[in-house]
């Protein structure tokens, strides 16, 4: 692996706050999340349900309905993402970054061709590509993916999941991006069909050079194939680094409980899961200061009243907790008592 | 099929005997096919299965989705009629049981589905959700339902009880709505529990905590699981032997160790392998058999496997192979399971 210092940084996300309207009042789905997605990397973001991961993929893209509150920056190649207008949202869009997400069966058209389903994502951005020369491109493609050329004038329903979700890497692909964000791509999939496809999508994005940006649950499918690795907790990050140095000496109290908790499929693995207590929070009323401070072993009395920053520790990894922090108040007694 | 093969001398008493059980689904088409069509076709969801559940165990049975294993479970539990196969239950025909007598035996298996928003009533308040299988089979016991109820909801963590009896499934969080499930699953004290997924829904953080209580409850309680899941990691903790499925066929059954360090069946050698490893240090190098699992309607002659095996050969695609005891208490069906010992 490359050392970070000397990797070219694609995507900047500098204090990005995600915030939902709701009936029950504004939901921080995302809370001052900052971090760099480099070049030709293959990221993961890990979370449970309700986290913000997904919300934070869908922001990169602008995907998010209008109502909702975005702060922060997205720098893209040096652009702000987050102030383009929709011509260039367009053109951004699918040529720059593109997403793939769970379920084919309901991304997929059911009453369109999956070969002209491929030739409209190229056209709509390629106004001037014919349609034949988009169907050599698709061709080469779909081969490339493990796909026969013949199948593509099929409908979605005639694929195997396998080969729909094939079909969405495809979609994910065809433009060229720079970016690809995959939101659990492979997570309706049987684990042979699942690990055969992760074999071919590595081979791929070598080939293509393309940075992906893995958002899932699967801590295993992770460690298979990230070179970094960021956890989600409630809506901020709690930990980023190395996927080698996470793994290997977990920093954030968060990410240590996680990774016991998780079963592995090895004999001889430690017998015993952690057991963490408590449910991740609703965020409509999260937590004051550190979010995780409730389930976490470690709280000390500044956890419950400050949010700490995500920090660099050492190099290539910063964790988001007040155990690697200074602050006056962190040695202050919780009670005050009168003089 | 060949029940000696199954049968494991000297082992401890069975609770379920499951012999050569199938099921299958006739397909759904519009009458103009009906009419043309020469014969019905079917969904071969289990077709031919065979295994003991002994008493105090936990079995677990495993498989890609479209295998049979949900089928199965719904068969051992008579939630499914069998379209051919008895199930024995504490010695006792299932299929020969009038419907009353049925009902009486089915205070002694209970069943944990894996989504409990889907599986309770959101009109129902978790009291009276608990209450509801007492109701049904200790209706004359009215006046200490309460107190069964109560009694239970402590066991599952759900304390303290009047906290919750009075709540509705949306009022608690995902990891409660579960311990619900699981408390009106064990109020009847059931001896034998299908547990369909029962984590799956769960959060990652909260899972551990659940397969805990899973594992408490089985030894306070005397239960016996059948344990449904398509996750062997999550498998390796709960379950003391486990089955493999593939296409409505039992392929590997036997003692979870065993099988595990030692798959003898291609097809779980190759779904073990596949297992992603929460090591960054472990990557998977060996290569994954291609294709997927084919569709249940014409499944492939011979050995279902075949299309995809690596070390297929000829003999594979004319005959299917039956389970084997190749080691004491670890069967394999598989013609040339041999080379794996």
């Amino acid at each position: 692996m490359v050392k970070a210092e000397e990797r070219d940084i694609l995507v900047e996300i500098r204090d990005l706050c995600v915030r939902y309207q709701t009936r029950l009042g504004p939901v921080s789905a995302v809370e001052d999340v900052s971090f760099d997605i480099y070049q030709g990397e293959i990221l993961g973001l890990v979370g449970e349900s309700g986290c913000g991961k997904s919300t934070l993929g869908k922001a990169l893209m602008r995907l998010l309905p209008p109502t909702t509150s975005i702060q922060g920056r997205v720098l893209f190649d040096g652009e702000d993402v987050l102030e383009f207008d929709e011509d260039q949202l367009r053109d951004f869009r699918g040529r720059a970054i593109s997403m793939i997400f769970q379920d084919p069966m309901t991304s997929l058209n059911p009453v369109q061709k999956i070969d002209e389903h491929l030739v409209e994502a190229i056209q709509v951005h390629e106004p001037e590509t014919e349609k034949h020369p988009a169907l050599e491109r698709i061709h080469t493609l779909v081969e490339r993916l493990g796909i026969q050329k013949e199948r593509i004038s099929d409908y979605p329903h005639q694929l195997s999941g396998g080969m729909r979700q094939r079909i969405m890497i495809g979609l994910g692909l065809v433009l060229n991006p720079s970016l690809i964000i995959a939101d659990e791509a492979t997570t309706s999939l049987d684990v042979i069909v699942e690990a055969k496809l992760l074999d071919q999508l590595r081979e791929i994005l070598d080939e293509f050079g393309v940075s992906i940006l893995v958002i899932t649950h699967n801590i295993a499918l992770v460690a298979e194939l990230a070179d970094r690795l960021a956890v989600m907790y409630a809506g901020c990050l709690a930990e980023l680094g190395s996927i080698y140095e996470i793994f290997d000496k977990p920093l954030h109290p968060y990410t240590r409980g996680l990774l016991r908790s998780v079963p592995s499929i090895e004999l001889d693995e430690r017998e015993e899961l952690y057991k963490m207590p408590g449910e991740p929070p609703n965020l409509t009323y999260p937590p004051s200061g550190c979010r995780f401070h409730p389930r976490c072993p470690e709280a000390m009395p500044i956890c419950s009243r400050l949010a700490p920053t995500l920090q660099e520790v050492k190099s290539d990894q910063m964790v988001n907790c007040w155990l690697y922090q200074d602050h006056p108040e962190k040695k202050a007694p919780t009670i005050k008592v009168k003089s | 099929m060949n029940d000696q093969g199954i049968e494991n001398p000297g082992s401890r008493e069975n609770l379920v005997e499951a012999r050569d059980l199938k099921k299958w689904f006739p397909i759904q088409t519009g009458l103009l096919e009906r009419l043309m069509a020469r014969r019905v076709e079917h969904v071969h969801a289990v077709d031919g299965v065979s295994f003991n559940i002994r008493k105090g165990e936990v079995l677990g049975l495993a498989g890609e989705s479209g295998s049979g294993k949900t089928t199965t479970g719904k068969l051992v539990i008579r939630l499914e009629e069998p379209t051919e196969g008895t199930v024995h239950f504490d010695g006792q025909d299932l299929g020969a049981l009038k419907s009353e007598e049925l009902r009486k035996m089915r205070r002694r298996m209970q069943v944990i589905f894996q989504d409990p928003m889907a599986s309770l009533n959101p009109r129902m308040t978790i009291g009276e959700a608990i209450q509801h299988p007492l109701q049904i089979h200790f209706p004359k016991e009215a006046s200490s339902h309460k107190e069964m109820i109560y009694d239970i909801c402590d066991k599952v963590g759900l304390t303290p009880p009047q906290f919750f009896v009075d709540k509705y499934p949306h009022q608690v969080s995902g990891g409660q709505r579960q311990r619900v499930v699981i408390a009106r699953a064990l109020v009847t004290h059931p001896d034998l529990v299908l547990a369909d997924e029962p984590i799956a829904m769960a959060d990652v953080s909260v899972r551990a905590l659940l397969l805990d209580l899973m594992i408490d409850l089985k030894n306070e309680l005397n239960l016996t699981y059948l344990f449904i899941t398509h996750d062997l990691a999550t498998a390796k903790y709960i379950c003391d032997r486990i089955g493999i499925m593939y296409l409505g066929r039992l392929v590997e059954i036997g003692d979870l160790r065993d099988v595990y360090s030692n798959p003898l069946n291609p097809y779980t050698h190759a779904l073990l392998a596949a297992v992603p490893v929460p090591n960054p240090h472990h990557r998977r190098t060996e290569t994954m058999p291609s294709g997927e699992i084919p569709d249940a309607i014409n499944p492939p002659k011979g050995c279902r496997f075949h299309p995809r095996c690596t070390y297929a050969q000829a003999s594979c695609s004319e005959v299917e192979p039956e389970l084997r005891e190749l080691k004491p208490g670890h069967f394999v069906a598989c013609h040339y399971a041999e080379q794996f010992l």
